[in-house]
């Protein structure tokens, strides 16, 4: 989180703490009623000594708390500092408010031997009970309203977290120059529009529904590389060429969806949309030790000449991530100079993904 | 004789389809050719001097954006006029909100023949009040300084520095910039106050003291925006000098003009873009 100081007496701050002052009033008013009955007193009396007492009390506290941590996060005091201000807030209410009580029934101000031994205790226990109580039922809720936001906090960064991949995958430059395309296809090369068509369908349909599924076979991974090869093909024209190797006794091994697609995404925006005359992509899929290995290559203008843009390291970090949460230590990507330029992709990981 | 154009857009299907949205809503209107790339692009247009130019933005080699730069700077304005530029996009919507408030006129892909026939009847009446301005050789200086001021704007709105967009606020000023000594693997603080001039070449960009060269690899846009714009002056689209280092100015019998610095022996030169910074008070 920020680590900024807030003002400490924003408005929200002092909202509170007003909200507080009105709970702390009807709570003492309780309190006077009920020592109004019990003790047959004078209801004036006690109303003046509770609501002394009471809002001395909750302004000593709830304007020290914002004094203390007002500008941070919790607005509670760590540690000792709470307790200690708790205990300062019983006492200056306490003597504070028995001079307005005594000053309003006009009696000597402060004269405690004047009070029966018991009736000192009562309104100590009283006044002690109650602050107390209050500042953890206050600090209680302050607790879960500041908890609920942290919540909330959360989820927001997981939608924005969805949101950026979702951008990524359907990126709206390649979206409506393969709507542009479409356009002109539908009219000049019916046929060839509607294979284009079924192919953004599929390629849509997996980018939308394809991160919730866990793992599908690698067969359906190429087939997906295809559909998205096969759109960037009809835009590129001949500028991109791309093979796709994919053995036969590995078509059923499982893989997480989408996993080898920033890859390929990444081969033809940073690799070979920048190259004049375009290039090459190849994907190949092969068997070494129990392991599966799958190497894209490019022969596009390199690592060192692609600026490495925010959105291609997101897409590799997915990558890495993906990797990491299904196969842990045992998945493995590098990035490196291709043999013949351009850049070479490699994804290593167990056959079958951990139990 | 019959208006003349040149398209540069880099997907096939696309070009295509512009040439023939074109030629139905503008029958008159020659295209010359179409370039795959911005470098073809500039090449193809300075050999056929069109009227007009449509430009996708995202190219391969150089993107629109550069190779109009590129343009501005290179086109003979003795021999054809200023062409008329119309940026082409499929989804950019940064340059998109940037071409809004300029003149310059940009149509979004897939092209709509509604919206191509607004764009063809703006560049008719350009064309035709070019041809009105053509006699008084004033009137053509001054029409040129015009579209010049137009596409500095929107070049420079497009590239996300200067031109009437406020600078961005949270960048402060640079001080110090770590750069490494040409050929060598040291990492050098260059204080800004000793910079004469930045030039941007291939993947660096050069840092030149009167001393000493040194290399960053910080793109030109990036750079531009940490720099104080009242202390360094863009001249050109790969130069950025110091603008109390500069001694004189000088124009060549082609028009061109060239700084000399203090501390400098090299001449750098000015794009016709920037050329309104040294005009003669």
């Amino acid at each position: 989180m920020s680590v900024e100081a807030l003002p400490r007496f924003r408005a929200e701050n002092v909202r509170g703490m007003l909200r507080h002052g009105l709970i702390t009033v009807v709570f003492c008013c309780f309190i006077a009623a009920a020592l109004a009955i019990t003790q047959h007193g004078d209801w004036g009396a006690q109303m003046v000594y509770s609501l002394s007492i009471g809002l001395i009390s909750w302004l000593f506290i709830d304007v020290g708390r914002l004094l203390i941590s007002g500008h941070r996060e919790v607005l509670w005091p760590p540690g000792p500092w709470g307790y200690l201000l708790v205990a300062g807030g019983v006492a200056v209410g306490f003597l504070g408010g028995n001079a307005i009580g005594d000053a309003w029934t006009h009696q000597p101000l402060l004269d405690f031997g004047n009070f029966t031994e018991r009736k000192l205790a009562t309104t100590i226990v009283i006044t002690l009970t109650a602050t107390v109580c209050m500042c953890f039922f206050f600090y209680s809720l302050g607790r879960s309203k500041y908890m609920r936001s942290q919540l909330d906090l959360a989820q927001r960064n997981a939608t924005e977290a969805r949101l950026k991949l979702l951008e990524t995958q359907l990126e709206p430059h390649m979206l409506f120059n393969t709507l542009a395309n479409l356009r002109v296809l539908i009219t000049a090369d019916p046929p060839r529009a509607v294979a284009m068509l079924d192919r953004l369908n599929n390629y849509l349909r997996m980018t939308l529904s394809g991160s919730r599924a866990l793992s599908h076979p690698l067969s359906a991974e190429f087939e997906r590389l295809a559909d998205y090869l096969e759109l960037m093909s009809v835009r590129m024209g001949e500028r991109l060429r791309y093979t796709l190797d994919l053995p036969d006794e590995l078509r059923g091994t499982p893989v997480p969806p989408l996993l080898l697609q920033p890859l390929v995404e990444n081969s033809i925006r940073h690799g070979l949309e920048p190259k004049v005359e375009g290039g090459a992509i190849d994907v190949r899929a092969r068997q070494l030790d129990g392991r599966l290995i799958i190497e894209v290559s490019d022969t596009g203008v390199g690592l060192d000449a692609a600026q490495t843009s925010e959105s291609s390291g997101f897409g590799l970090e997915q990558v890495r991530e993906r990797l990491a949460t299904v196969y842990g230590d045992q998945g493995r990507m590098s990035l490196a100079a291709g043999p013949s330029g351009g850049t070479l992709a490699t994804l290593s990981f167990p056959l079958q993904p951990r139990s | 004789m019959n208006p003349t154009a040149l398209i540069a857009e880099d997907e096939p299907l696309l070009a295509q389809a512009l040439k023939a949205e074109l030629a139905a809503a503008w029958p008159q209107l020659q295209v010359l050719a179409t370039a795959g790339d911005g470098r073809s692009a500039v090449r193809e247009a300075l050999r056929l001097l069109p009227q007009v130019l449509f430009f996708d933005i995202r190219m391969p080699g150089l993107d629109g954006l550069g190779a109009a730069a590129e343009l501005a700077d290179r086109w003979p304005v003795d021999e054809a006029p200023m062409p008329q530029l119309v940026f082409v996009t499929a989804y950019d919507e940064y340059a998109a909100r940037a071409f809004e408030t300029q003149a310059i006129d940009y149509v979004l892909k897939p092209v709509q023949p509604e919206r191509l026939r607004k764009t063809v009847l703006r560049l008719q009446q350009a064309l035709a009040a070019q041809l009105r301005v053509k006699p008084a050789p004033a009137a053509a200086d001054e029409a040129l300084e015009r579209t010049l001021a137009q596409w500095r704007q929107v070049l420079a709105a497009a590239a996300g520095n200067g031109g009437s967009a406020p600078p961005a606020a949270s960048t402060a000023p640079l001080k110090m910039i770590a750069a490494s000594e040409a050929g060598g693997s040291t990492v050098r603080m260059v204080p800004i106050d000793e910079v004469l001039y930045f030039e941007a070449a291939d993947k660096y960009i050069r840092v030149l003291t009167a001393t000493h060269e040194y290399l960053i690899r910080t793109p030109l846009k990036q750079l531009l925006a940490q720099l104080d714009p009242e202390i360094f002056w863009q001249v050109h689209r790969a130069v950025v000098v110091r603008s109390s280092a500069i001694e004189a100015v000088h124009r060549d019998e082609a028009g061109k003009l060239h700084l000399d610095l203090r501390g400098r022996p090299e001449k750098i030169p000015v794009s016709r873009l920037y050329g309104h910074l040294f005009r003669a008070m």
